[in-house]
């Protein structure tokens, strides 16, 4: 597998996994606008995943749905920030925000690839991304506004901290450590970050799910 | 804390703007936010107003107490006066508006 497909299926499980994960949120998000928004925000993340698998499919020869569903748990590329299962409001608003902040330093990046397709898609992206970024600053902004809101912001952060290094590539690291502290106002902890090519327990659980009717009509299923 | 938004919603470019129904959210930043959400991300709408409800001046009692029926919408008739007015059109100078507008 080339290079460059490898990068696609590393952004495109990020996405999948990510919009599955917040979609849990439906139905019992804070409160209905909240529910909404979230939700299309899910929504929007698995869309980005249906694009970048494409094209990963079109080297190799398959198709979007093979590759998001016909892989074993294992075969994911995604790192396991996303792949926490943390029901809890405070380190969701903080998943996101770390993952959005770690995800625009890599757009950044790769909207200056010299691959136009890949530039392309990333530009894309990133446009849609712009109201993720709102809304996750906004939740932040509104955290740090309360004693409580902050601390339960901050517990969350550390804890997420090390898995939201593995998101990035050794070279971007910095600048997310950088961003981060700045947005917070204080140091965070030196620690070994958790890359991708690991897993966590809760993805098998999760990819259980997610394939579950895939599995059920492996001829393939119309609807 | 929570704040009620009203919001308007226009369709396609040049029309009026509708009530298309309410929100409720922190503050405006996060009101914008969801107004996009529930309101315009399906293309439906060219453009939306957020009014909070608070700058809403409602209201809500229209007394009638001498019965002027003629002063209503449904209350006079002007389909008889309105033939008339294009008959005299048709027959002399173009000078109808004037009597259209007198319903």
């Amino acid at each position: 597998m080339s290079a460059r497909t490898d990068l696609l299926l590393q952004l495109a499980d990020d996405e999948l996994i990510l919009g599955w994960r917040d979609s849990e949120w439906t139905g019992i998000a804070p409160f209905l606008e909240e529910d909404v928004a979230f939700s299309s925000i899910a929504q929007n993340e698995i869309g980005h995943a249906r694009a970048l698998y494409e094209l990963a499919a079109a080297e190799l020869g398959t198709s979007a749905d093979a590759l998001a569903f016909d892989r074993r748990p294992e075969e994911y590329r995604c790192a396991p920030l996303v792949e926490l299962r943390r029901l809890e409001w405070a380190r969701t608003i903080a998943r996101r925000w770390l993952y959005e902040t770690a995800d625009e330093l890599r757009l950044a990046a790769l909207k200056e690839s010299p691959d136009p397709e890949l530039a392309g898609i990333a530009a894309k992206m990133d446009r849609e991304e712009t109201y993720h970024r709102l809304h996750a600053e906004m939740w932040v902004d509104r955290l740090l506004a309360t004693e409580e809101g902050r601390s339960r912001l901050e517990e969350a952060v550390e804890e997420l901290w090390p898995y939201a290094l593995g998101v990035l590539d050794d070279e971007l690291r910095p600048d997310l450590r950088r961003r981060a502290e700045e947005r917070l106002g204080r140091a965070l902890p030196e620690v070994e970050p958790i890359p991708r090519g690991v897993h966590e327990a809760d993805l098998a659980e999760l990819w259980e799910e997610m394939t579950m009717v895939r599995r059920s009509a492996p001829a393939g299923a119309r609807w | 804390m929570r704040r009620v938004f009203e919001v308007f919603r226009q369709e396609r470019k040049g029309q009026p703007l509708q009530h298309a129904g309410s929100l409720v959210a922190p503050d405006e930043r996060f009101a914008e936010l969801y107004a996009r959400e529930q309101y315009g991300r399906r293309q439906e709408s060219a453009a939306l107003w957020l009014v909070p409800r608070e700058a809403v001046h409602e209201i809500g009692d229209f007394p009638d107490e001498f019965d002027l029926k003629y002063r209503r919408v449904d209350g006079y008739s002007i389909k008889e006066r309105l033939r008339e007015a294009r008959e005299r059109a048709s027959s002399a100078e173009p000078a109808a508006e004037g009597a259209e507008g007198a319903g």
